[in-house]
Order: C-alpha cells, then structure tokens, then sequence
C-alpha cells in the first residue's frame, strides 16, 4: 500500500510555470481522478511524479519518502508506472511481446514470463490474442494492453493519462471495464480523464484542477453530485446519456 | 440541397490493408454532416484523401461542383475547404495569436487588419481560455490547449466546408460546449461541417445526417435517432 503525496509542488516548461502549488494526495489502494479545464496541469501532474519532469519547488513523497526530482527508471524501481496519454504500443511487435516490454528493466526472465502469464490470465483479451500484431487490434483493446503492461513491475503507484481519448463508444466502455476492474487491486491509481463523469465514476477520490492549483477534492461521489463543479467543469448538457 | 462534397467509390490501402473500400458519401451544403464508425473504420483516411493529404486508389471526388482530379491541400484550402487533425498541428514556435493572425485568409504583406479580424480573434481568445496565453508560444499549450487553438484558427479564416477530425476528443466538457456554440453560429452563417467524433452526446445533438462507416465502407446514414438505432451500427460502434 502506498500513499502519494504532493505538496507547493512548482513545476512548469520554459518560462512559467503550470503548476502553482500543488496539494494532493492519492490515497493508498484507491483511484483518484484529476478532472479540470484544458491547461489545468493534469498531465504536468502525472509527468513531475513520474520523474519526466522535475518539480521547481514542492515536495513530492512516496509513503512519507521523498522522491521528487528522481529519474523515471529510479522511480520504476520504486514502482511508480507511467502510461501516457498517446498510443504507446509497439504495432508491429505481437501482443505478447508488447506485454514482456514491460518487464525489460528486470534481469531475471522467469519472472517475466511468469508475470506475463499472471495478466493473461487477469486480462483474457491477452491470452486469446497474444499471437496478434498489436496494431491490428482495435484502440480500446490497444488501452488495455498498455494497462496490462504497465503491470508487468508490480508497480505500487499507477499513473494514466487520458485512457479513453479518441476511442469509438465501444473501445471507451472496454476501457472504463478495465479500469473499474483496477480499483480494487490495491494499486495507489491517479487517473487523468477529459472525459471527466466516466473518470469520476470508476473512482474513489477526486480533485479538481484549475490553473495549476487543486481547486477542490474529495470523494468522487461528491464531486459528481456538485453542481457547481458541473457547471465549470462536467459541462450541463453532456448530463444526458453521457458515456 | 445540392452536395458541396461528393465522394464517390473512393478506395485507398496500405499494404493488405483497405482502410477504405470503394466508398462513396457526400455532404450536402448547409448541413452538419456526422461520421462516425468503430477506430480504424477509416474516417481519417477519407479526410485525407478528400483534402488531398493522401492520394486515393480510385474513385472521384467533386468539391463545389468540381472534380478535384489532383487534391492539394493548399489550392483546396484557397477555395474554401479546411480541416483540422486529431493531434492539432500548430505552428508551434509561433504565439497563441501569431497562429491566429496566420490563419486569416489576408496576405501577410496587407498592413493593418481590419479591426473585425482583431475583434473576433479577442472574442476567440476569451472563448477558449486561451487569452492569458495570447503571447506563449503554441509549444507550451497542453494537448487540449493545442486542439482549441487550431479549432480557433480555423474559425478565423473564411471556409465553405469544415472538416473536424474528433473536435472534442482531449477537450474539458465545458469546452466542448463552447466549441459546439460555434459551430451552431458557423451553421447559422451558411458554413459547412463534416465532423468525426466518438462523443456521442455531441454527435447526436449536433449532427444530421450521421454517416456511419465500418471497414472502409458506408453501412448506415441518416437523421441520428435513427442510425444510433440501426441494429449493425449498435454492433459494429456502440455497443450493446
């Protein structure tokens, strides 16, 4: 079980900075989703824990320890698991071999193959296509693999960017399936959603974001029920058979 | 209505692969036309070949009456067709409002803009959050931020038809309201849409026709209750 938590945390690219001041917390074993406008800094968010950016000021700490401004390949070790916002399997690599990419950084190879063997069998989509190019399977199936393989360290900390971004209705229920199915694994999950109702609904917690501070967090349930965090932030209209 | 985009048994692969299979759509003029379909179904493949970013296979393509025999984006873009990616392309060196400036159908040698162009590209701003950002270079806009940046910038130059590859994909909910209202006005205007998108909320409220394809071809088309009711775009798309 492990805990991450941010605090004045200062980060930014070039001149100014997208983060002011972050406090927030991603409580052991749960999932908290990070909702806010466009520029918020809810990726910057995901990208200083991971080590792909490093915090100006601020402390960020794993379990009380501080890990702020170690490299991402430290960080693997410590099991903090990055999976962005873009597509990021490799097409032409089959299904099986994308998912033992994410155990290159360990040494000892029965353990990845027995870890492998594990997802496959938690993730069925794996085992029954495991011979497939990964680019032929379609974007919903492509998340869950990349979740999946994300998994391969036993990470303690997950952090995923957008998951259900540019997929078609059925690729996106597939995916919020797969995440619903995370929040009881005891991963510490911090979920960055634009599609924020969806986001919020397989979560525990949430925090809102806006101009790189958190504005507001709480239960996930909470937040839903606001409505003023409805009117900034959920949008009115998509109230209606929002998927 | 007459079509302002036809395209016809257009067909394009890659390799063994038929992104789209002798298909033809069109587009009628004032409308708010919606393509939907599963991922890989090939609806960017169609806006590339339509805008001529890829050379199609086979099959004609009309635009405002004529064959494009050889697309080119920029001569299209000239004659009023323009559109935007799913990973929005910005000039990314330039300022919020260089990219904006840039996009007005003025040439750059024209001293003085006219004090409407200024005006509406302030209005944009504001819009879309944007306006604190005025003068930061596009590099540093989020995903999100980028993709309402070239929505506005489409906006600003004058087309006949707009192509919109998933306008609302990566974009807060609130946004994606902002950016619905200006398409209504657009409509309203007399503008032309073809719009690719997954929300279907947005889709169902926004667009008629919807055009569904599936494997490169055209399985369904029709005002929008009723093709998010047809039994194989449930199957193929929606899901049960």
């Amino acid at each position: 079980m492990s805990e991450i938590r941010l605090e004045g945390v200062v980060a930014g690219y070039g001149f100014g900075d997208v983060l002011r001041g972050i406090d927030l917390v991603a409580a052991s074993g749960q999932i908290t989703c990070l909702i806010g406008p466009n520029g918020a800094g809810k990726s910057t968010v995901l990208r200083a824990i991971s080590g792909l950016l490093r915090p100006r000021l601020g402390s960020i700490l794993l379990d009380g320890h501080e890990i702020s401004g170690l490299s991402p390949r430290r960080l693997l070790d410590l099991g903090v698991v990055h999976v962005p916002q873009e597509r990021s399997l490799f097409p032409l690599m089959t299904v099986w071999e994308n998912l033992l990419m994410g155990g290159f950084v360990q040494r000892d190879r029965r353990q990845v193959q027995r870890r492998a063997e594990e997802l496959a069998e938690r993730f069925p989509l794996i085992d029954e296509r495991r011979h497939e190019r990964a680019g032929s399977l379609s974007g919903g199936e492509q998340k869950t693999v990349e979740i999946a393989r994300a998994l391969m360290l036993e990470p303690k900390v997950m952090l995923i960017d957008e998951p259900s971004i540019g997929l078609a209705p059925k690729a996106r229920g597939e995916v919020f399936k797969t995440l619903a199915s995370l929040s009881d694994g005891g991963w510490t999950i911090l979920l960055v959603e634009q599609n924020a109702r969806s986001g919020l609904a397989v979560a525990h917690q949430g925090a809102v974001l806006d101009g790189g501070v958190v504005k507001l967090a709480g239960l996930a349930g909470g937040l839903l029920a606001n409505d003023e965090v409805g009117r900034l932030y959920l949008g009115v209209d998509s109230k209606v058979g929002a998927s | 209505m007459t079509a302002l985009l036809e395209v016809e048994e257009a067909s394009k692969r890659f390799g063994g692969v038929v992104a789209v299979d002798a298909c033809s759509l069109s587009v009628q003029a004032g409308t708010i036309t919606g393509l939907i379909g599963p991922n890989g179904s090939g609806k960017t493949t169609v806006f590339n070949l339509v805008t001529g970013y890829l050379p199609a296979d086979g099959g004609t393509i009309r635009f405002d009456g004529h064959v494009v025999r050889r697309p080119d984006p920029t001569r299209l873009a000239r004659r009023g067709l323009i559109r935007t990616f799913q990973q929005a392309r910005v000039f990314s060196n330039l300022t919020v409002v260089e990219n904006l400036v840039l996009a007005t159908p003025q040439s750059w040698w024209q001293a003085g803009r006219p004090r409407g162009e200024r005006a509406l590209a302030g209005e944009l701003l504001a819009d879309f959050n944007l306006a604190a950002h005025a003068d930061t270079v596009a590099a540093e806009l989020s995903f999100g931020q980028r993709k309402l940046l070239e929505f506005a910038a489409t906006l600003m130059s004058r087309p006949q038809l707009v192509l919109l590859d998933e306008p609302a994909a990566g974009v807060n909910p609130v946004l994606v309201e902002t950016i619905e209202r200006h398409i209504r006005r657009l409509y309203a205007e007399g503008l032309t849409f073809l719009v690719v998108e997954h929300d279907m909320p947005f889709v169902m409220r926004l667009c008629d026709p919807v055009i569904v394809l599936d494997r490169g071809r055209k399985i369904a088309e029709g005002p929008a209750r009723q093709v998010q009711q047809d039994p194989n775009v449930l199957d193929a798309y929606l899901g049960a």
